[in-house]
């Protein structure tokens, strides 16, 4: 099939699925209009019942608690998957990282760019926990904290130092955090029922007043989870990306 | 339910709309720009930008916590994986 | 004003699936694909906006105000950084292939046998 009969399929598939759509389209009721129950209801009964002024994150870990536990297992397989996917095949073999710094003739990193990424890194790992650990009061929560704290690591590669980025962050260690993490908020869920409540209920207490650090029971504990879990994912991704681009070559060993 | 209370935090509504109107165009132009390039690497950067404006459409939209997760990764975690990808393909085509 | 968000949802993935079709490079169809994932965010943002209403949290706001739905946002925000996770993976298949057959263009990688 040449590419402009490729093309016109394509273009006729296209139109029927927009006549489809904007026929969808002609049954809702509009932007802004929003008619549904549910988003007012959980407006209004949320901070009364949770303790936490971040609704969202109530959505997220506790009412709507059982998804986040599938999407969250969704991210580890997706690190475990691309860990087993590029790993050292038979036929490869690993050059050391001293052998390959030695023998290149690269330019050293400027020193605008290591100053900036190394007086970064500390600032943003403190960003980093504090939106992993106050879900339930602001636009924050696990998942963006966790990503803030990879990007921390990332600084660390960027001033140029590969070796440093190994050794700050060895395979062993991000595959046990990771680990803890999605344990961890599995076993939240479980320990609620040990206790005699349906899976993943709040039983933690909630705290006297809404919007504190400490209150609204398990979401802060399950954000704390799924924010490490998350930070060590991509780093594990990112980490064994470098290998693969740095240190991994063909030929026989 | 309409809304029948206006508090001093509600937000007013032709500012708004307009402003969404702009984001959503330039997001619009942005997501063809993005398929239309065809050199790898600047495709990454123009989707670096793409990920901004997709922020600040968010941010539009009334979702604080929708605008920190596409900030961070679409505009730094997932331009760095894709990089890192382009950069072990062209070394093996060396 | 009424429906522009929609249209511009369907435009984006109109355009996003153009480009995974005549692509020439994997590379370049995975980030179409990225592209017309976004789409379903604006989506979901889309048909959860309130006229004249604010962010679900009420940390400064007093309790009862108007707010906008938060349970899409919910589903958009652990979306957006799991797919990053799932493109991740689709990269390193890409990798692999590109290690194995030398070309990443997908009508050559097609008619290859294993």
């Amino acid at each position: 099939m040449t590419p402009t009969q490729r093309r016109w399929i394509f273009l006729a598939g296209a139109a029927g699925l927009i006549a489809f759509y904007l026929w969808g389209l002609s049954g809702l009721p509009g932007f802004g209009h929003y008619p549904g129950p549910y988003g007012f209801i959980i407006n209004r009964i949320a901070v009364g019942q949770t303790n936490a002024t971040g609704v969202v994150s109530t959505v997220n870990f506790d009412y709507r608690g059982f998804d986040t536990v599938g999407e969250e297992f969704i991210l580890f397989a997706a690190a475990a998957g691309v860990a087993t996917v590029l790993r050292r095949l038979r036929h490869e073999r690993e050059q050391s990282a001293t052998d390959e710094a030695a023998g290149r003739d690269v330019p050293a990193t400027s020193g605008a760019v290591r100053m900036v990424a190394l007086l970064f890194t500390g600032p943003v790992v403190v960003m980093g926990w504090w939106l992993a650990s106050h879900a339930q009061t602001n636009p924050s929560g696990g998942f963006q904290g966790g990503v803030v704290l990879a990007t921390a690591f990332v600084l660390i590669y960027l001033s140029g130092e590969f070796l440093v980025f190994k050794k700050f962050s060895p395979v062993d260690l991000t595959d046990v955090v990771e680990a803890v993490g999605a344990g961890g908020f599995a076993a939240i869920g479980v320990s609620a029922v040990a206790m005699g409540l349906p899976y993943l209920t709040d039983f933690l207490p909630l705290g006297t007043v809404p919007g504190a650090v400490s209150s609204s029971g398990t979401i802060a504990l399950i954000s704390f989870f799924v924010g490490l879990e998350v930070a060590a994912a991509f780093i594990l991704i990112i980490g064994e990306l470098l290998e693969q681009t740095l240190l991994i070559r063909q030929g026989a060993s | 339910m309409t809304l029948a209370v206006v508090t001093p935090y509600t937000v007013p509504v032709g500012l708004m709309d307009a402003l969404q109107i702009t984001i959503l165009i330039l997001v619009a132009a942005g997501a063809t720009a993005v398929v239309l390039i065809r050199e790898l690497v600047r495709q990454v950067l123009v989707l670096s930008v793409y990920g901004v404006l997709l922020a600040v459409l968010f941010l539009a939209f009334q979702a604080p916590d929708v605008t920190l997760s596409e900030l961070t990764v679409g505009a730094v975690a997932l331009p760095v994986i894709l990089l890192l990808t382009l950069a072990k393909i062209r070394k093996r085509e060396e | 004003m009424q429906y522009f968000p929609f249209i511009v949802v369907v435009w984006i993935l109109g355009v996003g699936l153009y480009g995974v079709v005549t692509s020439r490079h994997l590379i370049h169809q995975i980030i179409c694909l990225i592209v017309v994932q976004s789409s379903t965010y604006v989506l979901l943002l889309g048909v959860g906006y309130v006229t004249g209403a604010v962010a679900p949290y009420f940390y400064d706001v007093p309790l009862h105000t108007p707010a906008v739905d938060p349970i899409v946002q919910a589903l958009a925000l652990t979306d957006v950084v799991v797919e990053a996770a799932v493109t991740a993976l689709l990269l390193a298949f890409a990798i692999q292939a590109h290690k194995k057959f030398g070309t990443l263009d997908p009508a050559e990688l097609a008619s290859l046998k294993g």
